[in-house]
């Protein structure tokens, strides 16, 4: 059991270097996810990990932990229907608004890949309906460790077998011993880039679609309003912003509203304001 | 309460698909091999038919061929369940009408995925699925 005093400080620590919201009950993910860490640089256990993190709050040893508290879970086609809403209302809607077929997209919290390497498939398998449409996809996470597996695009059996139905497997993936790696076509779609959503935002560019989905739910509500605020500036007037199944914006920040009658899809206020 | 026949010549295979599909609410019936399950497919036309490759008698790709040729046999949604994972078996069994494939070993959230993905099982169902075991 970890001791109150260095819970706290995880928690300060945890909140002020990735926004992770650690409540009270979540002591018991604390050993299980540090304790490795602490192996891997050479000390005894969690104890002693926080005994170094107070002296060298920066550092390989404080990336470590901040992304050993992260949770990376994904499956492929999370929810399905995002990625059907993406392809047949969100970016039709764009290039009908715009002439433009240039569209530019962020994964803010694409972990191992999945759902970068999702819209990237469902792009590829819909070209016929969208000719000479070109889609850049920016995929960020803060956890480094978690990039490099997305970037090599390697799944495992289980992992392939999470929401891939089996004919974009056949098509979209190759062997590889008892991995499946994604094709080089598909990869060549996803830039991958180590980021912070807590940082600046300036430098990224303007995204006309910001998938933010199931990351949110880890902060608390004055960085969830933070987060989301700034959002709203890289997005373009008339651009979307995606969030979990299982999230919304009501009562944390009036910068979006409900696209009506798509779950999950949301545009900015002020084109509101612009429109009425 | 949709009903699912487990074609597989491992008696600790069909143990364990049984208890997973139980517990996503199908009822069970089991097959040791391809000619058992045709037999009850004469009889018993199922929902779903989970199915083994190397199977002594008739095996898996022969079962497929001949319960599509059956009256009533194109309904059922077909899910290969094998050790096979080379893309040229996957390629073949999706030509001769399978509609899913599931590559051993697999876990309840394997079978949960891929039992949506065919539309046996509902979104809600598929979120229970992966819930650890109570």
């Amino acid at each position: 059991m970890i001791a109150a005093g260095d819970y706290e400080f995880l928690q300060q620590f945890l909140k002020q270097r990735s926004g992770l919201n650690l409540s009270q009950e979540k002591q018991y993910l604390i050993e299980s996810r540090l304790a490795p860490v602490a192996r891997k640089v050479g000390l005894a256990g969690v104890e002693q990990l926080v005994a170094r993190l107070r002296t060298a709050p920066s550092g390989a040893v404080a990336d470590a932990v901040v992304e050993a508290m992260t949770t990376n879970e994904s499956s492929f086609f999370r929810d399905k229907t995002p990625f059907e809403t993406f392809v047949s209302f969100v970016v039709p809607s764009l290039i009908d608004r715009r002439g433009s077929r240039r569209i530019r997209v962020w994964c803010a919290a694409a972990s191992t890949g999945q759902e970068p390497y999702s819209l990237a498939m469902t792009l590829k398998e819909n070209a016929h309906l969208l000719p000479g449409v070109t889609v850049e996809i920016l995929a960020t996470d803060l956890a480094g460790h978690v990039l490099e597996r997305a970037r090599a695009g390697l799944y495992s059996a289980f992992e392939v077998q999470r929401g891939l139905p089996i004919q974009y497997l056949l098509k979209y993936f190759e062997q590889k011993g008892d991995q499946w790696q994604i094709r080089p076509e598909i990869r060549a779609m996803v830039q991958f880039r180590q980021f912070n959503l807590l940082q600046s935002f300036a430098g990224l560019g303007t995204f006309d679609i910001i998938f933010c989905r199931n990351v949110l739910i880890y902060f608390d509500i004055p960085t969830k309003a933070d987060v989301l605020s700034r959002m709203a500036k890289v997005l373009a007037p008339d651009g979307y912003l995606v969030l979990g199944a299982a999230e919304t914006v009501m009562g944390i920040s009036d910068a979006f509203r409900s696209a009506s009658g798509r779950p999950g899809l949301y545009v900015a206020n002020r084109l509101a304001e612009a429109t009425a | 309460m949709k009903t699912c026949l487990v074609v597989d010549d491992s008696p600790f295979i069909r143990k364990v698909a049984r208890k997973i599909l139980e517990e996503l609410s199908f009822e069970v019936s089991e097959a040791g091999n391809g000619q058992e399950a045709l037999d009850h497919c004469v009889v018993t036309m199922p929902d779903a038919i989970l199915l083994d490759w190397n199977m002594p008698v008739v095996d898996g790709p022969q079962f497929l061929e001949a319960v599509r040729a059956l009256e009533g046999g194109t309904r059922p949604k077909i899910v290969f369940c094998t050790t096979e994972n080379h893309p040229g078996h996957i390629a073949r069994a999706l030509i001769a009408g399978a509609d899913e494939y599931i590559m051993k070993p697999f876990d309840r959230e394997i079978l949960a995925y891929k039992f949506q993905e065919v539309g046996l099982i509902d979104a809600d169902a598929l979120a229970d699925a992966g819930k650890p075991l109570a």
